[in-house]
């Protein structure tokens, strides 16, 4: 019985570890953003189920993570699609050249709203970016020029017209792309509005704009913005920085503040009103085009209207479509398959 | 004499208070822990049940030969034949964005699953029939109560209109609740009333089957050749400390090896269970040659030198006597290292195994996702109905993981051997 077990296993061992595992994949790899993630396995699932081809595998790796695989070469082992919650750096772009990847073709597929949220048991507030920067930056800048430790404990020391709430924000910690672009559009533009900031070195400047304070007021509550929205049902006095799609989802629970006098609902968004939003991208790797099956047709499904225009499936996901002619000219620039121009 | 009497007594009663004392510690120790299992596993069990019945919603559809040719069924637009029956059920229905709400009633499969309804029985066609869809995860939620529809408008996902669609469909006993076989039968899918556990439990049963028939007789192999035939050395106390500490290596690290190792050198592919389950073998490898070794020490030495003594080789003795009375020890020390390696994400997180895989692997060469990364993807989307969905795949990896438990009971049971 015993020596049995044991040679069955074996046997089976050999033959697993023997099976021809590499015939040629006809099916479609994306890996990248996991701001993408949720658009790209929806267009994904249904391509798989509209047409002869399997469903693309779609990995959620993060934005930089993805374009690390996507640039480390060609060939069937490496992702034929990377998302982006934003644009490839150019030392991305150079890491992919070194890998004999030149030939890249760069999609732009909508916008995404980072909002500034508490619970609906709260008042709405309105801020301005310059409010968040002295809310949540480290270092802030004193009247005579210089800067100093974030003095402020609660809102209405930074504006009298704010109530008096203890600051208290719910945050995704530095390795996620919102994280990124919360720095990038909110922070650094409260940050721009003090000339002496302006003025600082382009270092200096960097160091004050994104650099988040310590001190216990931010908190890092994960990846997972299900999780912020659940702690700001239970904590009425906190805000959270999430997705727009999480708070489309939980209306009935949290509300985004108005920011620079404008509510982040969907059509602020798309026309650019709201201050704190981005583009969203996918980078397809050309030389893959036409040796894995469905490339162009996953394009095709990907830039349709059903998908991503104004009343398509995409914006019912929570993605900000774009406006009707810069729709046009991006399709006819990724079903051209044009190459990225930096 | 009373005093020599007396304090015996004393000495006595504060024994036994102390034992008391320490008896009502550890009920209470008990008492605690079983609360919080109660706790835990009875939240995830009333939030998970929601998945587990789904909202249907019956349509009445012209299945007369004008919208579908009988004798070429494939070429009808169901899609279009749907959106048509809709329409006609909710006439006052005109402009462009009403009509798309009112599409959103049903899931995105609507025309699949009329297809699929009419291939089953192609009797249904000739004439209207009144026939049941899968309602939309919004739809779902407003029907089973978990979103209040007594709340303001601009509270919720679903307008004052549509919740009125509802109203008329549930007063024309056009709504249903019904068991959720999709659940058991589908794959993911970013739709949570269409999403299924079927990917992910088929990726992690072909996962751990690799992961059993690599590191099983691996591990039986080294533990019996460490136990019985490897000369007391340093050496062997080297690779014996060795291997305990490879046991409480975290498992990211196996990960990382299994990039590095298994996805860049050896060009194996990415996100398949041939990979998980090659990185999670060397991170149970050491958990069953420990429990191995230690079940081969257990086996009385009387029965090793009465094999010798009759004249066995000491092959002969290890393979016919002392192996067979050590496997229910080892069977039991294999399945919990399997277990453990069944929760496992971390690992799978570096070999791509956290993806978004809709169709239901069926080899080992296929990509596949796993149990805990579909309750990790799923608790990261942003759609409400995925809430309950994630518990109720907790629910699913806990009964596997009993199923897994009770196999070892039982095969200790049919094994044992007493002395």
């Amino acid at each position: 019985m015993f020596t049995k077990t044991l040679s069955i296993s074996a046997v089976a061992l050999a033959t697993a570890v023997a099976a021809p595992a590499f015939a040629d994949r006809d099916q479609i790899k994306i890996v990248g953003s996991s701001t993408v993630f949720p658009f790209a396995t929806t267009v994904a699932e249904r391509f798989g189920k509209n047409t002869e081809f399997k469903t693309p595998v779609v990995e959620s790796t993060g934005s930089g993570g993805g374009l690390k695989l996507f640039c480390a070469g060609t060939g069937e082992e490496h992702p034929d699609i990377t998302n982006a919650s934003r644009r490839i750096k150019s030392s991305e772009v150079e890491l992919c050249a070194e890998n004999g990847i030149t030939d890249i073709v760069e999609a732009q597929i909508g916008y995404d709203g980072i909002v500034f949220a508490n619970s609906k048991e709260s008042d709405q507030l309105d801020l301005t970016l310059q409010e968040i920067f002295l809310a949540l930056a480290k270092d802030v800048p004193t009247a005579d020029g210089g800067v100093e430790p974030n003095p402020y404990t609660s809102w209405n020391q930074i504006n009298p017209a704010l109530p008096a709430l203890k600051i208290e924000v719910m945050g995704p910690p530095p390795t996620s792309g919102t994280r990124d672009a919360f720095l990038e559009l909110a922070m650094e533009g409260g940050c721009d509005e003090f000339e002496a900031i302006k003025a600082m070195s382009k270092d200096d400047h960097k160091a004050i704009c994104h650099t988040i304070r310590e001190d216990g007021a931010f908190v890092e509550a994960g990846e997972n913005d299900n999780l912020i929205v659940q702690k700001l049902q239970a904590n009425p006095a906190a805000f959270g920085i999430f997705g727009f799609s999480f708070l489309e989802q939980n209306s009935d629970s949290v509300q985004g503040s108005k920011i620079n006098g404008v509510s982040p609902t969907f059509d602020d968004i798309a026309t650019g009103d709201y201050p704190v939003s981005r583009s969203l991208f996918f980078y397809v790797k050309k030389d893959h085009v036409d040796v894995v099956p469905g490339i162009n047709e996953f394009l095709a499904e990907f830039t349709s209207e059903d998908a991503w225009g104004e009343d398509g499936y995409l914006a019912d996901k929570g993605l900000i479509p774009m406006q009707d002619d810069e729709r046009k000219e991006w399709k006819a620039s990724i079903t051209g398959l044009n190459n990225l121009s930096m | 004499m009373t005093s020599m009497l007396t304090t015996p007594t004393r000495l006595r009663k504060s024994r036994e208070a102390s034992e008391t004392r320490f008896k009502w510690f550890g009920r209470g120790a008990i008492a605690l822990s079983l609360a919080f299992l109660v706790f835990m596993v009875g939240s995830i069990i009333l939030q998970g049940k929601g998945a587990l019945t789904t909202s249907e919603i019956a349509v009445t559809v012209d299945l007369s030969a004008d919208n579908i040719d009988p004798n070429d069924i494939e070429a009808t637009s169901f899609d279009s034949l749907m959106k048509k029956s809709l329409r006609e059920t909710f006439p006052e229905v005109t402009s462009r964005g009403d009509k798309r709400k009112l599409y959103g009633l049903l899931s995105v499969d609507l025309g699949f699953e009329l297809r699929d309804q009419i291939i089953a029985d192609p009797s249904l066609l000739g004439g209207p029939q009144k026939l049941w869809f899968t309602a939309s995860d919004d739809a779902d939620l407003v029907l089973s109560g978990t979103v209040d529809r007594n709340l303001d408008e601009e509270n919720r996902r679903m307008s004052d209109l549509e919740i009125s669609w509802l109203e008329t469909l549930e007063q024309s006993d056009s709504t249903n609740r019904e068991f959720n076989t999709k659940f058991f039968t589908n794959g993911d899918s970013r739709e949570p009333e269409l999403a299924g556990i079927l990917s992910a439990l088929m990726g992690s049963i072909l996962t751990l089957s690799v992961c059993f028939f690599v590191s099983f007789p691996i591990a039986i192999l080294a533990a019996i050749y460490l136990e019985e035939f490897a000369p007391k050395n340093r050496l062997s106390q080297f690779i014996e400390v060795n291997i305990n500490n490879l046991a409480a290596v975290p498992s990211i690290v196996f990960g990382l090896l299994g990039l590095a190792m298994l996805l860049n050198t050896f060009g194996l592919p990415r996100s398949t269970p041939l990979v998980g389950g090659l990185v999670l073998s060397l991170m149970t490898l050491p958990t069953i040659i420990i429990a191995a070794r230690a079940s081969l020490r257990a086996v009385p030495p009387s029965i090793r030198e009465a094999a010798l003594g009759m004249g066995a080789s000491p092959v002969q003795a290890t393979f016919h006597h002392v192996a067979p009375l050590a496997l229910p020890g080892i069977l039991t020390g294999t399945i919990v290292g399997m277990a453990q390696a069944l929760g496992e994400t971390a690992p799978l997180l570096m070999i791509g195994m956290v993806a978004f895989i809709a169709d239901v692997p069926s080899s080992i060469v296929e990509p596949a996702a796993a149990l805990p990364v579909q309750i990790f993807l799923w608790a990261d989307a942003s759609e409400r109905a995925f809430v309950e969905k994630t518990s109720a795949a907790i629910i699913v990896l806990l009964v596997f993981l009993v199923l897994m438990n009770l196999m070892a009971i039982y095969l200790r049971k049919k094994f044992e051997k007493r002395f």
